[in-house]
């Protein structure tokens, strides 16, 4: 097991700490002045309506643009503490490859679509070097039972699979280097009610069993609170209230949250 | 002062005359002959009768003289005159096997039946300018000497097609379609009798690209060769010489043949990794072009193929594989129309932007004070 | 076999490009040298032939080429190809120097998809025409990413698509054009020749350059430098192999060339390298002869 006892991990201090993070857009507010941290094994939720920044949040958290404003520090696995921003590329990249992952709401992002799912989810393998293509296709394998796919199917194309096979393969793809911190944008947006329900289960399951940290971004309610540890609730850019998800859809503070919550308990 | 352009017919037939003026140039050189135009600016012609979609040599060359050596205007004038022609018969398909070759090429296999033929090319000319033609010369004095070379001549009698050869081994796919059906039973599309319509078949695609303007389908071709909608590409075959023209008049019931073209026929071959029901293979990409356009034939050959990659479940990423942005844009009589369309007045939209940007501009500084106090 | 220098044309500079030009193009080179495998951009120059017919390499062989130099040029292996002879003929009009059919007699060989069959030595250069100097082409079009893989050593997606060729076909599918790292750092196109002569490159004699002028890149091997095909552990890079000998001199070692011999899918193979074809038969050897034999 590669998981650390709560204790222990609360000893080497946050996974990840985002400090005054701001990015606009000309006039408009991306997100301003966000700052948290998220600790390993912690799955935090950002939860806001579309507009409210939390996308913007999640991109300057991944690196995936460094926003105006704010510092982010990263914890490695050698135990140093590692400044994002300001890592050259090449080992940003590999960060990115390796010890995290991010999971985007449509596969089509996130995936190769001219090559077949076992070669996506061997991808990050080869990057970081793996030269032996039969233990790259045990691994690739094992990943694609653990996401419950049908095997006969390694070989197809993406473009061959329903959005929810597409987002399995996604997921693997992004498990399979056995990274610390996954980011994900609605990852089960855009799917059907069924759909969506198994694999809010299969990804709960993946992330209590292998302790992974991770920030997801949802509209949706309910999704926050079947995955997310604590919860953050944005709103025209800025973080309005957080604490433990049960206490923040059980009892709202914020006025924009009760809002939130009563008009999905209403429907 | 400003001087509002307002048709005014005298502004017009001042603009033919001098138009008129212009093309007739010093009028101490000799003017030029069709028969010089015909003669010495073959290629010009071609392209013209090609992109012109008639093949007259005489009209060509008259196009491009009234166009001052304009092609595509040149192309516009032979497509005006063509629409109004009316149309007897439907010649049967032209069988490019049984060509008279001038030139004969091959990529693919250094040695084949019937050989390489070079023919008359500018491909292993180094490009320097040969400063000797620019002083007149006595008649005849080249034309014995070229004539002498074995490689000039006509070579007569079937030369088997490359394509063919490759595919007695069944490496190269089938042809369907057009080769299958007879010039009686499924009529080929004819874009210049109905609107094109999506999707489109092949032989629409390929009426509209032997049309096509061929700076437009060379620049496509290049892309997908540079990364952009790949197709792996090899020239199995390049001929160019005369075929027949054959039609069957109803009250004949047989072919009779009416006239010899010239044509460029490209037959490119390119890799396929196969599909659920087809095994791997090669695929074809074709061009046929109106006299000796061999650069425009190719390019044919290379947007065809592109142009299969919904038939054959590749991806469509590229533009030369995109089949509406292809075969929308590459009439050079429509662009060139619609393009130099804006010379045209618009002084009405103009009006109406003009009031709009200012109104705008006015809000936006009306803000920014605001922000300021 | 060897033409003697002849009388240059007057009209133009020693090898058509002017010193200046030539200064710049050398200057890509050492770089390119100095850094195995990177590809340098360089002011490749509107030359007398057309792009995509070795106007890189010309521009290359120009560059280098001194009185002293003996020229072979060579296009899939052969001596007698059109467009060898043509740029043959280019310097030969242009430098007026010494051409030759023979590798072993040649300074500079210029070439287009083939490595002769014979060892070069370290006091010879190979120049390469290269149509698309970039090998992350096929899969990643646009020239700035390509770059960034390149500087960040990105190459995970290369072996993605060798990935797929061994889950599709079993094998590797990649004929020609395959693609290697340059002393474990850059990775490269080899230009378009059959795979079969990678395994040539590797520790080379000879100085390997490589030039691409519509592309506007020059990239180099020096002498004795490790060229590694890709590959995996367990699907280890193999040439292609024919189970035929070549009908004129019996090489069945050589690459060969499938010559179509009528339209009753007769056929027949021989050398695709012509020196290398005429040295066997000089030296005795001798093949089954013509498509009678040997269908």
């Amino acid at each position: 097991m590669t998981t650390m006892s709560a204790q222990e991990a609360r000893d080497d201090g946050p996974l990840l700490t985002a400090t005054g993070i701001s990015h606009s857009y000309g006039d408009r507010i991306g997100c301003r002045d966000v700052t948290l941290d998220l600790w390993p094994g912690e799955v935090l939720g950002v939860v806001g309506e579309s507009g409210s920044g939390k996308t913007t949040l999640l991109n300057c958290l991944s690196a995936r643009f460094i926003p105006a404003a704010g510092a982010l520090n990263y914890l490695l696995r050698t135990g140093e503490t590692a400044d994002v921003y300001a890592m050259g590329e090449a080992e940003r990249r590999m960060l990115m490859r390796t010890d995290w992952g991010f999971v985007h709401q449509n596969p089509r992002d996130g995936l190769r679509m001219g090559v077949s799912a076992g070669a996506n989810v061997g991808e990050r393998l080869m990057a970081v070097g793996a030269r032996h293509y039969g233990a790259i296709r045990e691994q690739v394998t094992d990943w694609l039972g653990r996401v419950e796919m049908d095997l006969g199917r390694i070989d197809d194309l993406p473009t061959q699979f329903s959005g929810g096979m597409q987002q399995r393969v996604q997921i693997a793809r992004n498990l399979v280097s056995g990274p610390r911190l996954v980011f994900m944008d609605e990852p089960t947006g855009g799917l059907d009610v069924s759909v969506q329900a198994r694999l809010l289960d299969l990804l709960r399951g993946l992330t209590n069993d292998l302790g992974l940290s991770a920030v997801i971004v949802t509209h949706d309610l309910a999704v926050a609170r079947l995955l997310s540890h604590r919860l953050m609730v944005m709103r025209r850019g800025e973080v309005v209230e957080q604490g433990l998800t049960d206490q923040v859809l059980d009892d709202p503070q914020h006025a924009y949250t009760q809002l939130l919550v009563s008009s999905v308990l209403q429907t | 002062m400003y001087v509002a352009v307002k048709g005014g017919e005298k502004a017009i037939d001042n603009a033919h005359a001098l138009l008129a003026e212009e093309r007739r140039g010093d009028t101490d050189v000799p003017e030029l002959s069709l028969a010089q135009i015909k003669s010495q600016m073959g290629l010009a012609v071609d392209r013209v009768m090609g992109e012109g979609s008639l093949y007259d040599p005489d009209l060509g060359a008259l196009a491009i003289k009234q166009a001052m050596g304009d092609l595509v205007e040149a192309v516009f004038l032979l497509r005006a005159y063509r629409t109004t022609l009316p149309r007897f018969a439907v010649s049967t398909p032209v069988d490019t096997a049984a060509m008279t070759i001038r030139r004969r090429i091959s990529a693919t296999f250094k040695d084949l039946p019937g050989g390489q033929v070079l023919g008359p090319t500018f491909d292993y000319t180094h490009r320097l300018l040969d400063f000797a033609l620019a002083e007149d010369r006595t008649e005849g004095k080249e034309s014995a000497q070229n004539t002498a070379e074995g490689d000039g001549a006509a070579m007569a009698g079937p030369m088997p097609r490359v394509t063919d050869l490759l595919g007695r081994e069944g490496l190269v796919e089938r042809e369907t379609g057009s080769e299958a059906a007879t010039a009686t039973d499924t009529p080929a599309a004819d874009l210049t009798r109905e609107p094109l319509g999506f999707p489109a078949g092949r032989d629409l695609r390929l009426q509209n690209l032997a049309r096509a303007d061929e700076g437009f389908l060379l620049a496509l071709g290049y892309s997908t060769q540079r990364g952009y909608g790949r197709t792996h590409p090899f020239a199995g075959e390049i001929r160019m010489g005369e075929v027949a023209v054959e039609i069957v008049p109803e009250e004949l019931g047989f072919a009779i043949e009416i006239g010899d073209i010239t044509v460029t026929e490209c037959q490119m071959i390119n890799q396929f990794a196969g599909s659920a029901t087809e095994p791997p293979q090669f695929t074809r990409g074709y061009g046929l072009v109106f006299g000796r356009s061999e650069r425009k034939s190719m390019s044919m050959a290379l947007v065809d193929r592109s142009l299969r990659a919904r038939e054959l479940g590749e991806d469509i990423v590229a533009p030369a594989q995109d089949e509406e942005f292809v075969l929308y844009h590459s009439d050079n009589v429509e662009a060139q129309g619609f393009v130099q369309h804006l010379k045209l007045p618009h002084y009405v939209d103009f009006q109406s932007e003009l009031v709009l940007v200012r109104a705008l501009r006015e809000e936006a500084e009306a803000r920014r004070r605001e922000a300021a106090e | 076999m060897t033409a003697p220098a002849t009388a240059q044309d007057s009209g133009y500079n020693f090898a058509y490009l002017d010193e200046q030009t030539k200064r710049m193009v050398r200057r890509a080179i050492l770089k390119a040298v100095a850094i195995p495998g990177h590809q340098v951009p360089f002011g490749s120059r509107e030359m007398p032939l057309p792009y995509g017919w070795g106007t890189g390499g010309i521009q290359v062989t120009a560059s280098i080429i001194g009185l002293a130099d003996v020229l072979k040029v060579i296009d899939q292996g052969a001596d007698d190809t059109t467009n060898a002879v043509s740029i043959r003929r280019f310097f030969a009009r242009t430098a007026g120097i010494a051409t030759t059919e023979k590798t072993e007699d040649a300074t500079v060989i210029q070439t287009r998809h083939r490595i002769p069959e014979m060892n070069l030595r370290d006091d010879q250069i190979i120049v390469y025409q290269v149509p698309i100097p970039e090998p992350l082409r096929w899969l990643e079009a646009r020239e700035t990413e390509t770059r960034k893989m390149h500087g960040l050593a990105d190459y995970g997606v290369m072996h993605v698509k060798l990935y797929e060729d061994i889950a599709k076909y079993g094998h590797i599918e990649t004929s020609y054009d395959y693609p290697v790292l340059i002393n474990g750092r850059y990775l490269m196109s080899p230009s378009p020749i059959p795979k079969f002569d990678n395994p040539k490159m590797h520790e080379m004699g000879a100085l390997q350059l490589f030039g691409a002028g519509r592309e506007k890149r020059i990239y180099a091997i020096p002498p004795y430098t490790r060229v590694e095909s890709l590959d995996f552990e367990d699907h280890p890079f193999q040439v292609q192999t024919w189970g035929a000998v070549c009908a004129i001199c019996g090489d069945g070692e050589s690459f060969l060339d499938e010559v179509i011999t009528d339209d009753q899918g007769g056929s027949m193979y021989i050398c695709s390298d012509t020196d290398h074809c005429g040295r066997r038969v000089v030296a005795g050897h001798k093949g089954p002869g013509g498509p009678e034999e040997s269908t």
